[in-house]
């Protein structure tokens, strides 16, 4: 069956990320006081067919680490569901 | 007969002209090479140049790693062939994983186009086998990702095996020990940031890139 994967890719902590640097310094001027932290990332969102979820989770998170992260500057989280939206349970 | 060097073209590389025009003047003979083929058309040597291969999409070098002329460089290199990765060739070769490390964001966040300061720290690899230890040549960097990093292990490996090959004197984008360029542990395996195929004529500014493409052809 198929399945919906989003890969959250983040530098990891340590590695420069201007984008976020950038964004923060402006906030203030734009009257948004109070917000740090910020870091920005990228999404990669597709579908795989696979046997079954664990399936599924097992080829992705190899996907994502040896093809969509660099290990060395970043690290990502793998979000893997029933494509569509319905539970696994359903299917 | 003239040394040949391939010089390898993916869609985005713009800097293989330079390299092409720099071996040349420097008695060796250039021959470009399309990404896709798998044929290194029996060239002596090979340089990786400059662009932004395959669009940086993913990461600068991601998807370059997948032409099938990469594999051939792969061969090349482990049956001893010297490859120079240069700027965006060197990010390639990093995500090949024919060298270690990355190159991350400059830590000033600012894109970079200047002349810079190496120190060769090394003269046994195939990029610096006719330059002196400790000599300093003036080669310009160009680019937003040249901050070199690599985890503690890795950065004490190359240190203990004298593969950090060139440093900057200045460090214009915080690569950490200042590190301009490496090899691998065969030594005949280069990444390096600045563009030496683009100091190779006092016209330009400064010749003393040549001495590290005149390495190349003699290593070749």
């Amino acid at each position: 069956m198929k399945y919906d994967v989003l890969v959250d890719v983040r530098l990891r902590g340590g590695i420069a990320d201007p984008a976020g640097a950038t964004i923060e310094r402006a906030l203030p001027a734009l009257g948004y006081d109070g917000v740090a932290g910020v870091t920005v990332g990228k999404t990669v969102r597709f579908t795989i067919e696979a046997a079954d979820e664990a399936e599924a989770v097992s080829r992705s998170g190899d996907l994502c680490a040896s093809f969509l992260t660099n290990p060395v500057i970043e690290d990502a989280t793998v979000t893997v569901s029933p494509a569509g939206g319905q539970s696994g349970d359903d299917a | 007969m003239a040394t040949a060097v391939g010089v390898v073209v993916f869609p985005g590389t713009n800097c293989e002209m330079d390299a092409v025009a720099a071996v040349e003047r420097l008695g060796g003979v250039g021959r470009l090479l399309w990404h896709a083929d798998e044929d290194l058309a029996g060239v002596d040597a090979v340089i990786v140049p400059g662009g932004f291969a395959h669009g940086d999409y993913l990461r600068p070098g991601a998807i370059a790693r997948f032409s099938p002329m990469m594999g051939a460089i792969a061969r090349f290199a482990a049956d001893g062939g010297s490859v120079v990765g240069i700027c965006n060739g060197f990010q390639v070769l990093t995500e090949a994983g024919l060298l270690p490390g990355a190159l991350q964001k400059n830590s000033g966040l600012k894109f970079l186009c200047q002349p810079t300061v190496l120190r060769v720290e090394s003269s046994d690899s195939s990029l610096t086998c006719r330059a002196t230890v400790g000599s300093e040549l003036s080669v310009p960097i160009n680019h937003f990702e040249g901050n070199y990093t690599c985890d503690a292990e890795t950065l004490a490996r190359l240190r203990d095996e004298d593969r950090i090959i060139l440093r900057y004197v200045d460090n214009p984008n915080g690569s950490v020990d200042d590190i301009a360029g490496v090899c691998n542990e065969g030594r005949n395996v280069v990444g390096l940031m600045p563009h030496p195929e683009r100091a190779c004529d006092e016209l330009l500014g400064s010749a003393d890139g040549a001495v590290l493409v005149s390495s190349l052809l003699d290593a070749a």
